[in-house]
């Protein structure tokens, strides 16, 4: 297990080692610079930004400089927000995102194994094309529609919960119910697919002939087989809730930091755009990292990728 | 040999339903099974063995299958009639079951031990210490080497042949008196289907299990059956001693099995004689008897009724379905290599 995780680690500064310079050389190919809008500035105060902020040395100097901090952990200061630190920026507006986030998975995850097991065993069953139903809107229409749509009716015709704002848990249920639609879509095909597979094999008649009733059958014997194959989509779906976050952050006015992404590429702030996407890469690569820990936790044969054991 | 039943089958018919209609699997089926003792049932594929089988433990999925008519008489209870929660209360308690294929009958999720102690908490009320104990020991029994680390491994840690091992101490932990193996070598290399079947001869001298014996390795019969029953398209067509069966069969299509056995003592051309043609389709069975279509010496008549048992010179275990039997019928010399007997 101990080289198992080591090995995931190196591979996760790969990775991400990889993200930043793509992002860093991309970034400085876009047309413009941080100080374009600002007319104003008189040339001398121009320069004196420019080489206060080390833009006008060669990029690769840049480059290394920006790698030095960045190994300290150090994001720098937004070019826009009077120099406020982007490290400060990110954790006033993270802890909005991750708790949407986070509850639009967790629900996701409870329902979508729910139902997916309740399709497989009742397959053909009102529950199971309700399921379909669900899933295949789940997949095709995008949260930020579900979040109008709730924002909506929910807020505005019925009047149940607040429309926009954050601060109460009240005002958290209608973003994260409208991104957690993809999650539940996704986990209850898999569990559905998986389960029905499961169903089938020999082991479950093997628990059944020792006199297993049903229910222990499908819960010890059956669902954490079928949740193998469903553990490795939460990776891209992780994904998917960071990227769906962006937009219905913006639509139910969350403080969250969704909008730092959007509006850091507008203007140019490249210390902001390179803070956030990192940041957004380290999320992403760490719950890759998490899913296949988990993985092995669940499935024993994965276990023995470590010799010792 | 008048000897204690556990289980009596009687009549017992089970289809499946289909697409293109009912499959009439299991057509009529009797046979007993005697304390202590170890019933073969042989036949090709799709005679209706294994649905027999799992009819009995009431296994069989459904739907699309069911049990038609018939009894299942365990110990005087019939099986058929019994609630799902008492079914569960027999089930690995009483009566047990082994399957063919090792590499998938085993949970890769699990570890062995937990996968044996689980009926014996259900079915002992063992505590987990306890219950453990009794895993070691099965595990032990079962010739499984260091058992002390090998309860905690799992499936994919143990070979095939370890595997079979560990399905049979999973069978056989809270002792029950019948034991169904269907298949138990089938999936295993020679050598250690011959392990194996050392295994299961000697856990039935020393636990006194009866044994219900799925096979269609006639070999295999040889070596461990006290006695045979023949299917053919979901009946029973022939049943015996072993040594009925095998020095004297009467029914055409066992004299066809024992000459598709490959033999080593006659030349080339006459060491493989397999039995042409295919089973009958069990959509639509024919009225007489199934095997008419496959048989040399078919008459009239099994074209048009199925013939009824019949005791064999008076044996009380020597019976079959033939109407060679008839006191009408022509006198037919079973076929040279059959009439010397089997491998045994």
């Amino acid at each position: 297990m101990g080289r198992f995780v080591i090995k995931r680690l190196i591979y996760m500064v790969i990775t991400l080692w990889v993200i930043a310079t793509g992002t860093f050389f991309l970034m400085h190919s876009l047309p413009g610079s941080p100080l374009e809008n600002e007319d104003r500035i008189p040339p001398e105060l121009r320069e004196q930004i420019l080489e206060q902020y080390g833009l006008n040395d060669p990029l690769p100097v840049q480059y290394v400089k920006f790698l030095g901090d960045l190994v300290q952990g150090d994001l720098g200061n937004s070019f826009k927000y009077d120099g406020r630190s982007i490290t400060a920026m990110i954790m006033e507006g993270f802890p909005a995102s991750a708790q949407l986030g986070l509850q639009a998975m967790i629900f996701g995850v409870l329902v979508g194994v729910a139902l997916g097991t309740v399709s497989a065993l009742r397959r053909g069953s009102w529950v199971d094309n309700g399921s379909t139903v669900l899933s295949v809107l789940g997949y095709a229409v995008p949260s930020f529609t579900l979040a109008a749509l709730f924002s909506y009716y929910v807020g505005v015709v019925w009047g149940v919960l607040p429309t926009a704002g954050w601060g109460t848990f009240a005002h958290s249920i209608l973003p994260s119910l409208s991104l957690s639609f993809l999650v539940i879509a996704q986990i209850t095909r898999y569990v559905r697919t998986e389960m029905l597979e499961v169903l089938g094999q020999d082991y479950m008649k093997t628990a059944r002939a020792k006199g297993l009733n049903r229910k222990t059958v499908i819960f010890r014997h059956g669902l954490r087989n079928a949740l193998i194959p469903a553990i490795t989509i939460l990776g891209p779906l992780t994904v998917a809730l960071l990227t769906g976050s962006l937009v219905v952050e913006q639509i139910f006015n969350i403080p969250g930091m969704g909008w730092m992404f959007v509006d850091s590429i507008m203007t140019n702030d490249y210390t902001m755009i390179m803070g956030v996407t990192m940041f957004y890469s380290f999320l992403l690569v760490l719950s890759i990292f998490i899913v296949d820990i988990l993985y092995g936790v669940v499935d024993p044969r994965i276990r023995l990728t470590s010799p010792k054991e | 040999m008048d000897k204690e039943k556990v289980l009596e089958v009687r009549d017992l018919k089970v289809s499946f339903k289909t697409y293109n209609g009912e499959v009439q699997a299991v057509r009529g089926v009797n046979f007993d099974v005697n304390k202590g003792e170890t019933l073969a049932i042989v036949g090709e594929s799709g005679c209706g063995k294994s649905v027999t089988s799992q009819s009995i433990m009431r296994l069989i999925p459904e739907p699309p299958g069911w049990i038609k008519s018939g009894e299942v008489l365990f110990e005087g209870k019939d099986l058929t009639q019994v609630s799902e929660k008492e079914m569960e209360d027999i089930r690995g308690k009483e009566m047990a079951m082994i399957f063919q294929d090792p590499m998938t009958s085993l949970n890769p999720t699990l570890t062995v031990g937990k996968q044996i102690m689980e009926g014996l908490i259900k079915h002992q009320h063992a505590e987990k210490h306890e219950a453990k104990e009794r895993a070691l020991e099965m595990l032990r029994l079962v010739g499984i080497p260091s058992p002390e680390t090998r309860i905690n491994q799992y499936p994919h840690q143990f070979s095939g042949g370890m595997r079979q091992r560990a399905m049979i101490a999973i069978a056989l932990a809270c002792r029950p008196k019948l034991l169904i193996a269907d298949e138990p070598t089938t999936a295993l290399d020679v050598t250690i289907q011959a392990q194996i079947l050392d295994l299961m001869n000697e856990l039935k001298e020393k636990l006194q299990t009866s044994t219900i014996l799925i096979t269609h390795d006639l070999g295999v019969v040889a070596d461990v059956a006290d006695r045979v029953v023949v299917m053919y398209a979901g009946k029973v067509i022939e049943s015996g001693t072993v040594e009925e069966i095998f020095y004297r069969p009467r029914h055409p299509y066992t004299w066809g099995l024992m000459g598709s056995m490959p033999r080593l003592d006659l030349t080339r051309e006459k060491r493989l004689n397999p039995i042409l043609g295919t089973p009958p389709d069990l959509l639509s069975p024919p009225q007489g008897c199934p095997f008419a279509a496959r048989c040399k010496h078919a008459m009239k008549i099994c074209q048009q009724q199925m013939p009824e048992s019949t005791s064999v010179e008076e044996s009380s275990t020597h019976q079959v379905n033939c109407w060679l039997e008839h006191p009408m019928a022509p006198a037919v010399e079973p076929p040279a290599e059959v009439a010397g007997g089997g491998s045994k």
